[in-house]
């Protein structure tokens, strides 16, 4: 838009060196650092790391639950998302201002709050006929708990935007309410919503503070990956800690590119809709 | 406004009420009753402990380095990708996010790799008797590292959205750039650099995965507030650990408080992305 314009603004090489400069001292150099222990490696010792039992576990529980956290989150953040764009109730300012605590609260601050909560001891621990903290479950808990912000917040600009004089007319024409709901609204949604259950499955997956306190971290059972890089970090076990943190990277980046493709999906969705 | 039935409307409003309670409210309920469990005399009495002390002036040293230097860069970094076109704008973009795709325990691993002992500059550190590792650069380095986009993917799409228009008119009145931008381009965007210097810090103060894997844990030396309350945890001293993370929850409620009042006030002023 610009291009017919003489270029009078100062200072592109200065800021743009500057900037490249800092993202390759802070982010690029250091991970090129995991890149190249990596590709140092030996097959038989990527296959010992990424073959042990152990590992496997750990991958099952970050991944698996990850993605139990990240449907959880889907159904209840489309649900509060639902409340907070559709009804008017007194609270709902303050409980929307809310929906961001897990963003801001720290943590390892999180982690013990919710291990006392859901201990066999605790407020809600001793309602609860079955164990909850320092079992997988504990790790679900916690997943859901620093996911559910990604989903509402994805949803409900797009819900804003759902065009109501469709769902007038799907209802004139005889829809009942569910199914306005299941051919109006969900299909428009969709797009938004798959991306903030991508989004709080990546953040689950590669979460590590919340979770270690919860889970009480049993080897084969309760124990998550990034929980196996610092383990094996502290037994100077290099090589295990980077073909873990390799695969987990992989992972990211793969779903950094799906997330990428749904937010076009979205966007393309939303500039149809208006 | 909608036509749902009152008893669907009230049932749905009551139910993600209630999830919330049980995953919002309730946490930081419990946070505050398990500080104050022995009582406010011993809840103070816990935060006057000298290695709380230690972990809490630690936690606004590291603070104080890594948020002005990434409030700089995502300055820097605005300056160039909303006001010049140039190839590879997008990839810029899409690198300088990386770091919250990146597992916060990755983020730290990367450093321990590149200066730990047996680290690639592992060998020269020591000969030059230099420690990053276990010491307080390692800190800064990977809070630096995982408040890296916080400021800048604030100001990229708000910088983007008012043009350069503005700018262009100081500079053919006369305006030097620097003037200009202090003139001009700061008053604008202020309010979004304020937005995101505010989440830059709270992630700053309470990072726990990636400076737990550089910290070492020393006692009184590198322990930040957020390792400070698992140590404090591990040790059974329950009420230490809730009472400084109840400093920690503190800051986070302040946080979303500041966050939202901006919102709502200078919405305008923000750009397409804030609100979240």
């Amino acid at each position: 838009m610009a291009a017919s314009k003489p270029k009078v603004i100062p200072g592109f090489s200065v800021t743009l060196g500057v900037t490249l400069a800092y993202l390759s001292l802070v982010v690029l150099i250091p991970l090129a650092a995991l890149i190249a222990k990596a590709a140092g490696m030996s097959a038989t010792q990527w296959l010992a790391t990424l073959g042990d039992s152990r590992v496997l576990a750990s991958f099952r529980l970050s991944f698996g639950g990850a993605a139990i956290a990240a449907s959880v989150n889907g159904v209840f953040g489309l649900l509060v998302a639902w409340v907070l764009v559709r009804y008017r109730f007194p609270g709902r300012k303050i409980i929307d201002a809310l929906i961001d605590l897990p963003f801001a609260l720290p943590t390892a601050v999180a982690g013990i709050a919710l291990t006392a909560l859901y201990a066999p001891n605790g407020w809600i621990g001793h309602l609860l006929p079955f164990k909850v903290a320092f079992t997988p479950l504990g790790a679900i808990i916690a997943m859901i708990f620093i996911g559910l912000p990604f989903v509402v917040r994805t949803i409900e600009p797009v819900l804003q935007d759902v065009d109501r004089e469709l769902e007038e007319a799907a209802t004139s024409l005889g829809a009942s309410r569910s199914q306005t709901f299941v051919r109006v609204i969900l299909p428009a949604i969709a797009p938004a919503l798959l991306t903030g259950i991508s989004l709080a499955f990546a953040r689950a997956v590669g979460e590590y503070g919340s979770i270690i306190f919860i889970a009480g971290n049993l080897p084969g059972f309760s124990e998550i990956a990034p929980l196996l890089i610092v383990t094996k970090l502290e037994q100077y076990d290099y090589v295990g800690a980077t073909a873990i943190a390799c695969l987990m990277l992989a992972a990211s980046f793969a779903l950094l590119l799906a997330i990428n493709l749904l937010q076009k999906w979205n966007r393309q969705r939303r500039g149809a809709a208006s | 406004m909608n036509r749902d039935p009152l008893l669907i409307r009230w049932l749905l409003i009551a139910l993600a009420i209630g999830f919330l309670l049980l995953f919002l409210a309730l946490p930081l309920a419990a946070v505050l009753t398990e500080a104050l469990r022995k009582g406010v005399l011993a809840y103070w009495h816990s935060l006057g402990g000298d290695d709380t002390l230690a972990s809490i002036r630690l936690t606004l040293i590291v603070a104080a380095i890594a948020v002005p230097l990434n409030m700089v860069f995502g300055l820097t970094a605005s300056w160039a990708i909303a006001k010049f076109d140039f190839a590879g704008k997008a990839w810029l973009v899409s690198l300088i996010d990386l770091p919250f795709s990146v597992s916060p325990v990755i983020s730290g691993l990367i450093y321990v790799l590149l200066f730990g002992a047996q680290g690639i500059l592992g060998p020269w550190l020591i000969a030059h008797d230099l420690k990053i590792i276990f010491a307080i650069p390692g800190i800064v380095l990977a809070t630096l590292f995982v408040t890296f986009p916080f400021v800048a993917r604030e100001l990229i799409p708000l910088m983007e959205e008012q043009g350069r228009d503005e700018e262009e008119a100081a500079l053919t009145l006369g305006a030097g750039g620097f003037r200009t931008f202090w003139a001009v381009t700061l008053p604008n965007v202020k309010w979004g650099l304020l937005y995101g210097v505010l989440l830059c810090n709270a992630r700053a103060m309470g990072e726990f995965g990636a400076v737990s894997v550089v910290s070492g844990h020393i006692r009184g030396l590198t322990n930040t507030m957020p390792l400070h309350v698992e140590i404090l945890y591990n040790e059974y001293d329950f009420v230490g650990a809730f009472a400084v993370a109840s400093l920690l929850a503190l800051l986070a409620l302040v946080t979303l408080v500041a966050k939202t009042a901006l919102a709502w006030w200078h919405r305008a002023e923000l750009g397409a992305t804030a609100g979240h």
